[in-house]
C-alpha cells in the first residue's frame, strides 16, 4: 500500500530504452507524459477504456521465467523477454514492472496502416467542408501513420450526412468511426443515455433512442471529444476554419464551479468556447448554456460609451459627473459577484473610504450536481475574500429601496447588476444620485444618472474564486468597444487608487492571497484555504469536483 | 600587372570618308524596316495570353453552372499578402447543390494586394480558383479594386471540369437509397 502523495514509479521499456512511469498507469498515458505517442481514438483519459478502434495496438512483452524455479531466464547475460505473439492494445493495458512495449516494430506500423485503411474504407473525404479539419485525429494519423493511397476501388457508403441529434449537436454520419466517445459520455458522465449504434457492419450508425434527443446540457461536450467531424457544433458549423482562430485561456461565468474554458476568437470575433482541461475542477467537460455566454458580447444593447443624464459624455465628464454623485452623502453600493477580485477589491476600498453600505445580490438556480451549480455567480467567494461583504448575498435589493424611500441613503453606486429587477425600481433610484457601470442596456441604466461602460469577461482580464476557493485568471481574448476602460481602471478612478498595484496591495494585506499576484497563476489556477470562511452557509450542493463542507 | 600600350592605328582614307560606316548603319535600318513589327498598339491592339498565364485570381463554376468554391478557407491561409477574405456560408436544403452543404456567403479578394503568385490556384482542393489571362487592372477608388463574390465569377466563367466529384456522389448516394439502404 502506497501512504504518501507521490506514486510509486515502475520501470518500463519503450523500443529499447527505459523509462519510468506511474505505476498502474494506462500504457496510452503513461507513454504521452514521456513524450511517446500511440495514436487512438476511441480511448479517452476521461471515458471507460472502450477498446473498439484498435488504433492504438502495440506490441507487448515481459521478461520471462523460468515456470520451474520461477527465476529470470537469460539469454547472452541479457533477461529473455517472452513477447506476447499478437499484437495488444495500449488503451486497455496499465503498465507492470518490466513491461517491454514495442512503438515502432514493423508488426505495429502494419497495424496502424490497417486500421487507417480500414477506417478510410467509407469515410467521404470531405475534408475540404468538414469543420474537424485543423483538428481532427483521422486527418492527422492518416497523415502520420497511413499509407498514402488507396486500394479501394468499390464504391463508398452512403449515409446521411446531417442528421439532427439533438438542439445543439448535428451528425454527418458518413464521418463517423464508431469510436463510441459520445455514447459512453452520454451515459457516464452526462448520465443522460440517449445515443446508441444501430444496424450493422458498414451500416452501423449512431443513433438517439426513439422519441429521445440529445438534449441535454452537456451534449456539446460529445462534438469536443469527437476525434472525426461526425459530431458537429450546429452553432460553430461552417462558421469559420480552426486554424484561423486565437486561444484564450478564460472562465466560464455562469456559475461558481468555475470550469475552465478556452475561448476562440478571430480579428476580434469570438467564434466558440470549449471546454480547457483542468482535473481539480471540469476535467475536460463544460456545459452548453457557458458556451453561449459569447454571444452577449455582439449584443445590440452594449453600454459603449458613458453617458450622463441620458446623454453621451466624454471620459472626463463621465467620471466627473460620477465623483460628484457618490461626494452627495449617504453612499450604497451594490457590487456584484461577478466582478473580478481585483475589482472587488478596488470597489471594497471605495466603500471603505466611503464609509459606504454594501449590497451583494444573490443569483440562484437549480445546481446540475456536474458543472452548473446553484451559485449562478463566478466569484461571490472573491467578495468573501477581498473583504467586499462578510454576509450571504442578499435575496433582493428591497431593503435598499426602503432605505432611499426614507432618505437614509443620498447617492448610489451600482456595478454590473440589474437592480430594477432585484426589487429597486427605477422610480426608487431617480429618488438619489446613481452611478452604474454595466456592460449592457436595461432598466436601471436608463434611470441612472451616470452610466460607465463596463467590459464582458471575454474582453478583461483578471481572476475568480470559485466555489472550491480556487482562484483562477480569464485573460482577455477580444478588445472591447473603442475607448472603453478596463472596470478595475474605472473604479481604481472612481476610488483614488492604482489599480496597477492592486496585486501587490492584496498579496500584502490579506491573509488568504498573501504571496500571490493574480498575473501570475498557474493554468490550473490556485487552491486557496478557505477555512476562514467555513462559517458562512453556502448555496453549492455536489459538483463533479466539489463536495459541499458538512455545516454543523 | 604590366602596363601595355596600346599604338593608336592611323584611319585609312575610306575610314576618314565616313562613307563605308554610314552604308553599314543604313543598312541595319533598312534591314529593320524591312522586318515585320513587334511591337502591338496597345490598347488597340491585344497580345495572346499563354495559357500557364498568372492573371486575375477568379472563382470559376463547373460545366453544369455550379459554384465549385466550398469555402474551405485554405486559399485565405496560404494567401501571403493577405488578399483573400472569406465569410463562409451554408448551401440551403432547398438548392439543388445542397448536397455540397457548405459555399462561400462572400469572398473577396483585394487586387491591391495580390501579387498574382498564384498559391491560392495550388493550394485549392475543389479546383475552384484560377488565375485567368486577365492582366489589366484598373479602378478609380480603393474599394473598386476589392472583388468580390459576384465579381469573381463574373470573371471567371466556366473552365472543364473532368471529375464532377460532387456529383459523382449524389448519384451513388440516391443509388444506393433506391436500393435500400
Amino acid at each position: 500500500m502506497v501512504t504518501d502523495n507521490k506514486p510509486s514509479l515502475v520501470t518500463i521499456n519503450v523500443d529499447g530504452v527505459e523509462h519510468q512511469v506511474a505505476a498502474g498507469a494506462n500504457l496510452v498515458d503513461a507513454l504521452a507524459k514521456i513524450g511517446k505517442e500511440v495514436p487512438h481514438y476511441c480511448y479517452h483519459p476521461k471515458l471507460p477504456v472502450a477498446g473498439n478502434c484498435r488504433m492504438c495496438l502495440v506490441e507487448l512483452g515481459s521478461p520471462m521465467r523460468d515456470r520451474a524455479t520461477n527465476e529470470l531466464v537469460t539469454e547472452n547475460g541479457k533477461a529473455k523477454i517472452g513477447w506476447q505473439p499478437k499484437p495488444a492494445i495500449a488503451c486497455a493495458t496499465n503498465v507492470s514492472p518490466g513491461l517491454h512495449v514495442r512503438l515502432e516494430s514493423p508488426t505495429v506500423k502494419a497495424c496502424r496502416e490497417g486500421v487507417t485503411e480500414m477506417l478510410l474504407l467509407n469515410h467521404p473525404l470531405d475534408c475540404p467542408i468538414c469543420d474537424q479539419a485543423g483538428e481532427c485525429k483521422l486527418q492527422e494519423f492518416s497523415a502520420e501513420y497511413g499509407r498514402g493511397y488507396s486500394r479501394y476501388v468499390d464504391e463508398k457508403n452512403a449515409k446521411p450526412k446531417k442528421t439532427r441529434l439533438g438542439p445543439r449537436v448535428t451528425l454527418d454520419d458518413e464521418r463517423c468511426i464508431l469510436c463510441s466517445r459520445c455514447v459512453r459520455f452520454s451515459s457516464e458522465i452526462a448520465k443522460d443515455p440517449v445515443l446508441g449504434f444501430v444496424n450493422r457492419g458498414s451500416f452501423n450508425t449512431l443513433t438517439c433512442f426513439p422519441g429521445r434527443e440529445l438534449d441535454n446540457n452537456y451534449s456539446l461536450n460529445t462534438v469536443d471529444i469527437c476525434p472525426v467531424g461526425a459530431l458537429t457544433s450546429t452553432d460553430f458549423r461552417f462558421k469559420m476554419r480552426v486554424w484561423f482562430l486565437k486561444q484564450t485561456p478564460s472562465i466560464d461565468t455562469e456559475s461558481s464551479a468555475g470550469a475552465n474554458t478556452t475561448v476562440w476568437s478571430r480579428e476580434g470575433k469570438i467564434y466558440r468556447i470549449t471546454p480547457r482541461q483542468n482535473d481539480a475542477v471540469n476535467d475536460t467537460w463544460m456545459a452548453d448554456s457557458g458556451r453561449e455566454l459569447y454571444k452577449s458580447v455582439e449584443a445590440a444593447n452594449r453600454v459603449t460609451f458613458a453617458t450622463v443624464k441620458n446623454a453621451q459624455a466624454t471620459v472626463e465628464a463621465a467620471f466627473a459627473a460620477a465623483a460628484d454623485a457618490l461626494s452627495a452623502g449617504a453612499l450604497a453600493i451594490v457590487g456584484s459577484s461577478h466582478m473580478s477580485v481585483e475589482e472587488q477589491r478596488l470597489l471594497a476600498r471605495l466603500a471603505q473610504a466611503k464609509h459606504a453600505s454594501v449590497y451583494i445580490p444573490a443569483h440562484v438556480g437549480k445546481g446540475d450536481g456536474l458543472l452548473v451549480s446553484e451559485d449562478r455567480t463566478p466569484n461571490f467567494r472573491g467578495a468573501l475574500v477581498t473583504g467586499l461583504t462578510d454576509r450571504a448575498p442578499i435575496a433582493d435589493l428591497k431593503a435598499l429601496a426602503a432605505d432611499i424611500d426614507a432618505g437614509k441613503v443620498k447617492s448610489v453606486l451600482i456595478v454590473r447588476e440589474d437592480a430594477a429587477m432585484l426589487g429597486l425600481p427605477a422610480s426608487t433610484l431617480a429618488k438619489v444620485r446613481s452611478v452604474v457601470l454595466a456592460t449592457h442596456h436595461n432598466v436601471t441604466t436608463a434611470a441612472a444618472e451616470v452610466v460607465l461602460p463596463a467590459l464582458t469577461v471575454f474582453e478583461r482580464s483578471g481572476s475568480f474564486i470559485n466555489c472550491q476557493f480556487r482562484l483562477q485568471a480569464f485573460a482577455q481574448a477580444v478588445p472591447g468597444p473603442t475607448g472603453v476602460l478596463p472596470d478595475a481602471l474605472v473604479l481604481a478612478r472612481l476610488a483614488g487608487a492604482d489599480a496597477a498595484t492592486v496585486w501587490s496591495e492584496l498579496s500584502a494585506n490579506v491573509a488568504t492571497l498573501a504571496g500571490l499576484d493574480g498575473r501570475l497563476l498557474p493554468a490550473e489556477g490556485v487552491q486557496l484555504d478557505g477555512a476562514a470562511f467555513a462559517s458562512h452557509k453556502f448555496p453549492e450542493g455536489k459538483l463533479l469536483k466539489f463536495a459541499p463542507a458538512v455545516n454543523a | 600587372m604590366a602596363i601595355k600600350i596600346v599604338v593608336r592605328r592611323p584611319l585609312t582614307f575610306a575610314e576618314r570618308t565616313y562613307l563605308p560606316q554610314i552604308i553599314a548603319g543604313l543598312k541595319v535600318t533598312w534591314d529593320n524596316m524591312m522586318r515585320p513589327p513587334v511591337t502591338l498598339q496597345y490598347p488597340d491592339e491585344r497580345p495572346t495570353i499563354p495559357k500557364n498565364y498568372r492573371g486575375v485570381p477568379t472563382l470559376i463554376a463547373d460545366t453544369n453552372g455550379r459554384e465549385k468554391c466550398v469555402s474551405c478557407q485554405l486559399c485565405e491561409f496560404v494567401c501571403p499578402p493577405k488578399a483573400i477574405r472569406i465569410t463562409p456560408g451554408e448551401i440551403s436544403e432547398t438548392s439543388d447543390n445542397a448536397h455540397v452543404e457548405k459555399a462561400p456567403k462572400e469572398f473577396e479578394i483585394n487586387m491591391l494586394r495580390c501579387i498574382y503568385c498564384g498559391l491560392c490556384q495550388e493550394v485549392c482542393p475543389e479546383e475552384a480558383i484560377f488565375l485567368q489571362s486577365q492582366y489589366s487592372l484598373t479602378g478609380l477608388t480603393r474599394e473598386s479594386m476589392v472583388n468580390n463574390k459576384a465579381k469573381l465569377y463574373e470573371l471567371g466563367g466556366t473552365l472543364p471540369d473532368n471529375h464532377h466529384k460532387w456529383d459523382k456522389k449524389k448519384e451513388e448516394a440516391e443509388r444506393q437509397s433506391h436500393e435500400g439502404h
